[in-house]
């Protein structure tokens, strides 16, 4: 019974201990059995954490700016701070989050080295110059002598037209994580030749899922940028589709939004029943809540043009019944997490009906910030379920509530994860142990307050009607009124819980840099690698779970079924017609 | 494969409540008849919308509000930064009977928003938007550009104003 997480993979057995430089001995840790595949996850990480730093001091400037509390920038240059936000956050601190958290993942649960380093260096490399250009064309946009700009936040809709830059470096980041993804699909082929019967390792399983429906779904603004836009903004072509463009974005971009939850899945399936004393409840859930993503992530993307003209009510219809039936793995996930974590408690003694909760190890960040993390998620998952009414959608499309939603979403149950799962991630990585842990075990809970206080009066306030997306907070012919509460009172809630978010981005990066600059390499760790077993183990589980031919052929045939005809009708008036020059942004 | 029954009972109440949510969703749209913006407006070239051609095209006219015998048709152009109408002057209906509105726009996307309310559009150009609503009571109500359109985006805005039926001119037409 041989599984991940037994002895093949060495993480189980006594004798593998290294002497740590302080004169003791130390289990063996990830650097220490992968230094090249540990290098690679941290050189990840600290870009991610690069750019949470910038997004997150941009995010406190809109927070103050459209508050009214404190304004540094002229309104106009709003949208440049904008569009680095969503894009430093959603696009380069995800993306490199995550390439670094697979790439620990899928080392450790297969226990193979990467296969290939020239491939390694070369995604590693398309990925960070696809992040430079296109940053630095953002930036560019808050110097008027600097003639490029990309002004057109992180949707970039056409026609408003960024440099071509942007267009080229947003690219290069998604080819570069295809790259990723060959890179871990080969180290599964190696792990495969010397495990020919073995069940995938949860996690690498995990991994693979996720890829797969990346794969599937990033073609969509792979062809929406490169086939259209980049020859488009360099002239080649003189108008493009404005309709077929964004339906090709939103193809992509509700996968995109599971491409950054799913990390944070493998980390509350795999890591956090540990954290939390006990083991994952059941193996083979986990395999079916990832395949379930990998077959509806993709054929939802109309959900976000339940609003647009020019798109027939039943291909929105279609979209909104498999988006419904994506609340499934999102719910099984619930319960499973909070399954585990009241195994967990109970394991180490607790007991009640509720009073476990409280004997969880709130005061170890890498536990409190997942816990919490799960916790802004469901309410996350309650907001989504509103946004995913194609009827009640029209009342909140667009505004404030829709970042109200996603920080919670991808601005806390993946941010607030990837953090907390660094505390415990990184000592592993580096060998180093984790600096100002006293600043840590604080941080989540300073994130959670400050999403709290923002979060809960963006929501309220888009059901007043408050636009997202927006300099100002006040229109002249236009008055928002309050379902419940003020609009000052929200603003005020908007500005100190930014506030605090970046408070919270602060201590996460001090403590990060604290560990990298003060920490003494190959010394004693707080925290241990090993995963244990799950409670059901994939054994008994059919072997179909792990065919991901198959279920990469019907997450295709699905897509045909949801995208097929609607975007054969876009196309069949003219691939570039009705079509709109360029509009610089 | 063993699945515990805790886990069976919640896959169940997970199935049931999201078949009830689409349920509600069927039942929006048979029993009160809410109706999504879709493609029924048409296409339109945005350059004949950017020349002022308006006479080229059989499914928009020129901006404005046409009381006709298919009931209250109100034609808007958004454009950077303004609705026209709707920013000028506010755009006058009648309470009480339905208003379709046809928007549309020469340059970039936009956003139609009646602040507050499910009256709620994007404006995309090559595509005319096309909705009915039907004012109950007569009122204000503010127009948001709700989707970003450039550095000027903060600035456009627009209003309705719903007029009781008697005091309803008619329109432009």
């Amino acid at each position: 019974m041989a599984t991940e997480h037994g002895s093949e993979t060495g993480f189980e057995t006594e004798q593998e201990y290294v002497e740590t430089d302080d004169g003791t001995r130390r289990k063996l840790a990830f650097v220490d059995r992968f230094p090249e595949a540990a290098r690679t996850a941290r050189i990840c990480l600290w870009i991610a954490f690069a750019s949470f730093g910038v997004g997150a001091l941009f995010g406190l400037i809109q927070a103050l700016h459209r508050t009214n509390t404190l304004r540094i920038i002229p309104s106009s240059d709003y949208y440049t701070i904008l569009t680095g936000h969503g894009v430093l956050l959603a696009l380069v601190f995800t993306t490199f989050g995550i390439a670094g958290l697979f790439h620990w993942a899928n080392t450790r649960s297969l226990g193979v080295s990467p296969t290939n380093k020239r491939l390694t260096q070369g995604w590693l490399w398309t990925m960070t110059i696809g992040t430079v250009l296109a940053a630095a064309t953002i930036l560019a946009g808050l110097f008027d002598w600097i003639p490029a700009s990309a002004d057109v936040l992180y949707t970039f809709y056409a026609p408003l037209e960024a440099h071509p830059l942007f267009y080229i470096g947003a690219a290069l980041l998604i080819v570069g994580s295809w790259g990723a993804g060959l890179d871990w699909f080969l180290q599964y082929r190696e792990w495969r030749e010397s495990n020919p019967d073995s069940r995938i390792p949860l996690q690498s399983f995990m991994v693979m899922t996720t890829m797969l429906m990346w794969y599937l779904s990033s073609l969509g603004v792979a062809i929406e940028v490169v086939v259209f836009l980049i020859p488009w903004s360099l002239g080649l072509i003189s108008q493009v589709d404005p309709l077929l463009t964004r339906t090709l974005f939103w193809y992509f971009g509700h996968p995109v939004v599971y491409f950054w939850l799913l990390p944070a899945y493998v980390v509350w399936y795999t890591v956090l029943p540990k954290l939390a004393g006990g083991r994952l409840f059941s193996d083979p859930l986990a395999r079916v809540t990832f395949i379930l993503f990998l077959l509806l992530s993709t054929p939802v993307g109309f959900h976000h043009q339940y609003t647009d003209p020019g798109i027939a009510s039943g291909y929105k219809l279609v979209a909104m019944t498999n988006t419904f039936f994506l609340l499934l793995p999102s719910l099984l996930t619930l319960f499973t997490v909070v399954a585990s974590m009241e195994h967990g408690a109970r394991q180490q003694g607790a007991g009640g009906r509720l009073a476990w909760l409280k004997d969880l190890p709130w005061e170890r960040p890498e536990f409190s910030g997942i816990a919490l993390a799960g916790i802004m998620f469901a309410a996350g998952g309650f907001s989504g379920m509103i946004n995913a009414g194609m009827n009640i959608n029209y009342l909140i499309h667009n505004t404030i509530w829709v970042p109200g939603h996603f920080h919670l979403t991808v601005g806390t149950a993946y941010a607030l994860t990837l953090m907390a799962i660094s505390y415990w991630l990184v000592p592993q990585l580096t060998g180093k142990r984790l600096q100002f842990r006293g600043l840590a075990s604080i941080q989540p809970f300073v994130w959670f307050v400050g999403m709290v206080l923002m979060s809960n009066a963006m929501h309220r306030g888009g059901l007043a009607g408050i636009p997202r997306r927006t300099a100002e907070p006040q229109y002249e012919q236009v008055s928002f009124d309050a379902v419940v509460g003020t609009v000052g009172e929200m603003r005020v809630q908007i500005a100190i819980g930014g506030t605090l978010l970046f408070l919270g981005a602060v201590m996460f990066l001090a403590v990060m840099f604290g560990t990298w600059a003060l920490g003494k390499p190959n010394s004693q760790l707080r925290v241990s690698g090993s995963i244990p077993e799950p409670l059901s183990g994939p054994e008994e589980s059919p072997q179909v779970l792990d065919n991901l031919k198959l279920w990469t052929a019907i997450a295709v045939a699905l897509v045909l079924l949801a995208y097929g005809i609607p975007l054969y009708d876009m196309v069949a008036d003219g691939l570039l017609w009705p079509g709109s020059l360029p509009i610089p942004a | 494969m063993h699945v515990h029954r805790f886990e069976k009972l919640w896959f169940g109440a997970s199935l049931v409540l999201i078949v009830a949510f689409i349920g509600t969703i069927i039942y929006g749209a048979v029993g009160p008849g809410v109706a999504m913006v879709d493609d029924s407006g048409g296409t339109v070239e945005p350059s004949v919308i950017a020349d002022g051609n308006y006479d080229q095209v059989e499914n928009f006219r020129e901006p404005g509000v046409y009381d006709t015998d298919d009931g209250v048709n109100v034609y808007v152009v958004a454009r950077q930064y303004l609705f026209q109408p709707g920013s000028s002057e506010p755009i006058r209906v009648p309470a009480g009977e339905p208003v379709t509105f046809h928007v549309t726009t020469p340059d970039v996307t936009h956003g139609f928003n009646l602040a507050g309310t499910n009256v709620n559009s994007m404006v995309i150009p090559g595509q005319i938007a096309e909705f009915t609503v039907t004012f109950d009571e007569p009122g204000e109500h503010g127009i948001v550009c709700h989707e970003y359109c450039g550095s000027g985006h903060h600035t456009m805005e627009g209003q309705v104003v719903v007029v009781e039926q008697s005091e309803f001119d008619g329109g432009d037409s």
